[in-house]
C-alpha cells in the first residue's frame, strides 16, 4: 500500500447525497478476480451513456476536473454494499482523498485499507468547499501529517481521524502482518475456548 | 458487576488484545465466504505466502452469480455461458479446494445464499462474532450473534489470523411497542423504520431491537429485520436469544447435540441485555399503527406506507434531499402525488436474503394460491436455499407459484442484485422483497420498488401495487 504524508490536488465536486457503492462500481463490475484496473468502470452509469459514449454532463467528464485526486461529495458517501471493489476503483482511477459529511462504515474501513483518506467535514465546510470547486482546477492541499487543509487563497481547516488509522495511512503497513505479531495471544485465546 | 448489553457481552468475550487508544483485536468465530468479495483475498495470501489459520470456521457458497434456471443450474462450472461469471465460481472452488475451505457449490444440496443458510444449517449460533464480505451479513444477528460485513482486504485478514481489529461501535435501542397489524410483516417495520430514521440514521451503531413486536416476530421475521440494519447505516443487528432462539437452533445440522445443547442454551438465554445496562441511544416505534410499505425512490428510505402518494419533492426539508428527492422521481418515472396504488408493475420478484426463506413464501402464495399473474407481467420466486425450495415443493407451494404463472427456480441472489442472467431491462419497472432499490440495481435503467412478500404476490396479481390488507380479510 502507498503512503500517504501530504498530497495537493485538484478537486472534483460530486454534488449529491448518499452515494452507494453499487454507483461507484455497479455490479457487472465485481466479477474480475484482481484488485487492480477497475478505474475504467468508475461511476459506471453516471459517466457513459447507454450508447458508450462519455456523458458529458457528469463531472468527472468535465475538463476542468480532469485529472482530480480529491472527490467531494454530500452526506452518507459510500452507503450500501460492502464491495471493495468501490474504493479499488476509485484508487484505480486516481483519487487519494475523499471529502464529505459523513461516510457508510464499511466504505470507510475499506478505504484505510487502500490507502485512501477518507475526511468527514461539518456541512457548512463542505458546502464552502463546494462554492471553492465549482469554477475547477479548484487545488487543496491535504496534510495528514498535520491533520490540515489548506489553499491558495487562504484556507486552513483542520480535521480529525482516528490516531491508529492515521499511523496505517502514513506508513503504508500491511495490516496482517502486524496482526501477526500477536500470535501468542490468539493462540491463547484459541486454547482457552477449545478451538483447535 | 456492571450491567450490560447484548454488545457488550460478545464483545467482551472475544476479546483477543486490547490496548489504551487502539481498536480491540477481536476473535471471530465464523467466517462466511462468497464467490465476489474473495478472490482476491484468496491472491492476497498466496502472494505473501500465507495460509488460513482455521479453516474449519470457514465456510463458502455460491450465490450471486449462481444460474437460478434450472436447466441451467445444474451445468458443469465450465458450462456457465457468462465467462466472467464462470471464472469467479470456479476461482472459488479452486481457493477452497487449495486452503481446505467447505464449499456448498451451486450442485450442493445445502446451497443457497449466504445469508440465509448460515442460520438454516446452524452455523449461526448465539453469541458468536461473525464476519463475512457481504454488508447484508447484520442478518445475522437475529439469532443474537455480532454479525457484520467487511471488505475483502479485511476477509484475507480474518483468513490469515482469525481476528480483526473493531473499535466498538456505539449502541442504539430500537424499541418496537405494541403488535404488528394482519397483513403487515417484518419487512414492512424494518423499512418503516428506515424511513423515519434515514439511511445513515444508524451509522456508527450496532442497532439492538427489542420490544413486544420483535419478541412477536418468529425468527425468520427477526432475520428480516436485522437484514436490512444496514440500509440504516449500521452494520450489526441484534434481537436477543429467546426460547424461539433455542427451538429454531435445537436439531440443526451444525448447532450442538444433545447434553451439549442443553448446555449452550442456557448460555445462550442469558445474553440478553441486563436490566438497567445503558444504551447510548433509545428509538422508540409503536408496531401497531403501520401499514404495508412501498419504497417510491432510489433508496430504501424512500418509503411511504401504500396508503400514501409520491411524495412532493418541493415539500423535503433540506435543499440536499428537494436534490435528491427530484433526481429519485426523474430516475423512477413518478410523478408527485401519484396514489401508490395507481403505479403500475412490469416484474415481481420474491427471493434474496431479505425475504428468500419458507416464511416469506408462504407468505406470498397464501396471497397468489387460486388467482392468476396478470397478464404481461414477469413473476419470479427464487428462493434463498436449496432447503427452502425442498421446503416449499414438499408443502405443495411451487404448484401454487407456477399455476398463477410464476416462474420457479433454484435458489440464488438472483435479481436482488442481477449479477446473474435474471435482470431488468432498461426503464422497467419491479416490486421486489429485495433489499436495496438504488440506481441500476436490477439492471442498468431498471426502477426498483421494495416490498413485503405479500404486497409483490399481490402486486403480481392486479399488475399494480395493492394494499394486500385489503385482499386478507
Amino acid at each position: 500500500m502507498d503512503k500517504f504524508i501530504k498530497l495537493t490536488g485538484i478537486v472534483a465536486p460530486l454534488d449529491r447525497a448518499d452515494v452507494d457503492t453499487d454507483q461507484i462500481i455497479p455490479k457487472q463490475f465485481l466479477k474480475r478476480v484482481e484488485r487492480t484496473g477497475f478505474g475504467q468502470f468508475l461511476f459506471w452509469d453516471w459517466r457513459y451513456l447507454a450508447g458508450g459514449e462519455p456523458n458529458p454532463e457528469f463531472v468527472l467528464n468535465q475538463p476542468p476536473y480532469k485529472g482530480a485526486t480529491i472527490l467531494l461529495a454530500r452526506k452518507n458517501f459510500g452507503c450500501g454494499s460492502s464491495r471493495e471493489h468501490a474504493p479499488w476503483a476509485l484508487l484505480d482511477y486516481g483519487f487519494r482523498v475523499i471529502i464529505a459529511p459523513s461516510f457508510a462504515d464499511i466504505f470507510y474501513n475499506n478505504c484505510f485499507q487502500n490507502g485512501i483518506l477518507p475526511i468527514s467535514l461539518e456541512e457548512s465546510a463542505v458546502d464552502a468547499l463546494f462554492a471553492k470547486a465549482a469554477p475547477g482546477g479548484y487545488k487543496l492541499t491535504v496534510d495528514l501529517e498535520n491533520c490540515r487543509l489548506e489553499d491558495a487563497s487562504g484556507l486552513n481547516l483542520s480535521f480529525t481521524i482516528d490516531p491508529n488509522r492515521r499511523e496505517m495511512l502514513m506508513s503504508g503497513l500491511d495490516e496482517i502482518g502486524m496482526t501477526l505479531r500477536f500470535e501468542p495471544e490468539i493462540s491463547r485465546w484459541e486454547a482457552a475456548r477449545g478451538v483447535v | 458487576m456492571t450491567a450490560r448489553t447484548l454488545l457488550d457481552k460478545i464483545w467482551d468475550d472475544h476479546v483477543v488484545k486490547r490496548e489504551p487508544g487502539r481498536p480491540d483485536l477481536l476473535y471471530i468465530d465464523l467466517h462466511l465466504l462468497h464467490e465476489v468479495t474473495s478472490p482476491q483475498a484468496f491472491d492476497g495470501l498466496r502472494r505473501a505466502n500465507r495460509h488460513v489459520r482455521r479453516p474449519q470456521l470457514t465456510f463458502a457458497t455460491m450465490d450471486h452469480n449462481v444460474p437460478t434456471e434450472p436447466e441451467k443450474r445444474f451445468r458443469k462450472i465450465e458450462e456457465i455461458e457468462d465467462e466472467v461469471s464462470r471464472r469467479q465460481l470456479a476461482t472459488l472452488a479452486e481457493n477452497c479446494r487449495e486452503f481446505g475451505i467447505t464449499l456448498f457449490d451451486q450442485h450442493h444440496e445445502l446451497n443457497g445464499v449466504v445469508h440465509i443458510i448460515g442460520p438454516e444449517l446452524g452455523l449461526t449460533q448465539p453469541g458468536k462474532t461473525i464476519v463475512c464480505g457481504d454488508s447484508h451479513t447484520a442478518t445475522h444477528g437475529a439469532l443474537g450473534a455480532l454479525a457484520f460485513g467487511i471488505g475483502t482486504s479485511e476477509v484475507e485478514h480474518v483468513l490469515a489470523t482469525q481476528c480483526l481489529w473493531q473499535a466498538k461501535p456505539k449502541t442504539m435501542q430500537i424499541r418496537v411497542s405494541g403488535r404488528l397489524p394482519a397483513g403487515v410483516s417484518a419487512k414492512d417495520l424494518i423499512l418503516a423504520i428506515i424511513g423515519r430514521i434515514g439511511t445513515g440514521g444508524a451509522t456508527g451503531f450496532a442497532v439492538e431491537y427489542t420490544g413486544e413486536a420483535i419478541e412477536d416476530l418468529s425468527i425468520e421475521g427477526r432475520l428480516t429485520v436485522c437484514n436490512m440494519t444496514i440500509e440504516a447505516g449500521a452494520r450489526v443487528g441484534l434481537v436477543a436469544p429467546d426460547e424461539k432462539t433455542i427451538a429454531y437452533l435445537k436439531g440443526r445440522l451444525y448447532a450442538p447435540k444433545g447434553a451439549d445443547f442443553e448446555r449452550a442454551a442456557e448460555k445462550w438465554l442469558a445474553l440478553g441485555t441486563d436490566p438497567g445496562a445503558r444504551y447510548d441511544r433509545t428509538v422508540e416505534f409503536e408496531a401497531g399503527e403501520l401499514a404495508p410499505q412501498v419504497t417510491w425512490g432510489t433508496n430504501p428510505g424512500m418509503v411511504v406506507p401504500v396508503t400514501g402518494r409520491v411524495p412532493d419533492p418541493d415539500k423535503m426539508p433540506t435543499q440536499v434531499e428537494k436534490e435528491a428527492a427530484r433526481r429519485a422521481l426523474e430516475y423512477m418515472g413518478l410523478v408527485p402525488g401519484t396514489p401508490i396504488t395507481d403505479i403500475p408493475v412490469d416484474c415481481v420478484f420474491i427471493g434474496s436474503c431479505t425475504n428468500g426463506r419458507i416464511e416469506d413464501l408462504r407468505e406470498a402464495a397464501r396471497v397468489v394460491r387460486g388467482r392468476k399473474v396478470k397478464e404481461g407481467v414477469r413473476a419470479l420466486v427464487v428462493p434463498g436455499s436449496q432447503a427452502v425450495k425442498r421446503q416449499a415443493e414438499a408443502e405443495g407451494l411451487d404448484r401454487v407459484f407456477k399455476e398463477a404463472g410464476f416462474s420457479w427456480r433454484e435458489s440464488g441472489c438472483s435479481m436482488c442484485l442481477a449479477m446473474n442472467a435474471d435482470v431488468l431491462a432498461p426503464g422497467e419497472r419491479a416490486a421486489s422483497t429485495s433489499n436495496r432499490n438504488f440506481e441500476g440495481r436490477q439492471g442498468r435503467l431498471s426502477r426498483t420498488h421494495l416490498v413485503g412478500p405479500a404486497m409483490a404476490a399481490a402486486a403480481a396479481v392486479a399488475g399494480h401495487f395493492v394494499d394486500v390488507r385489503t385482499w386478507l380479510s
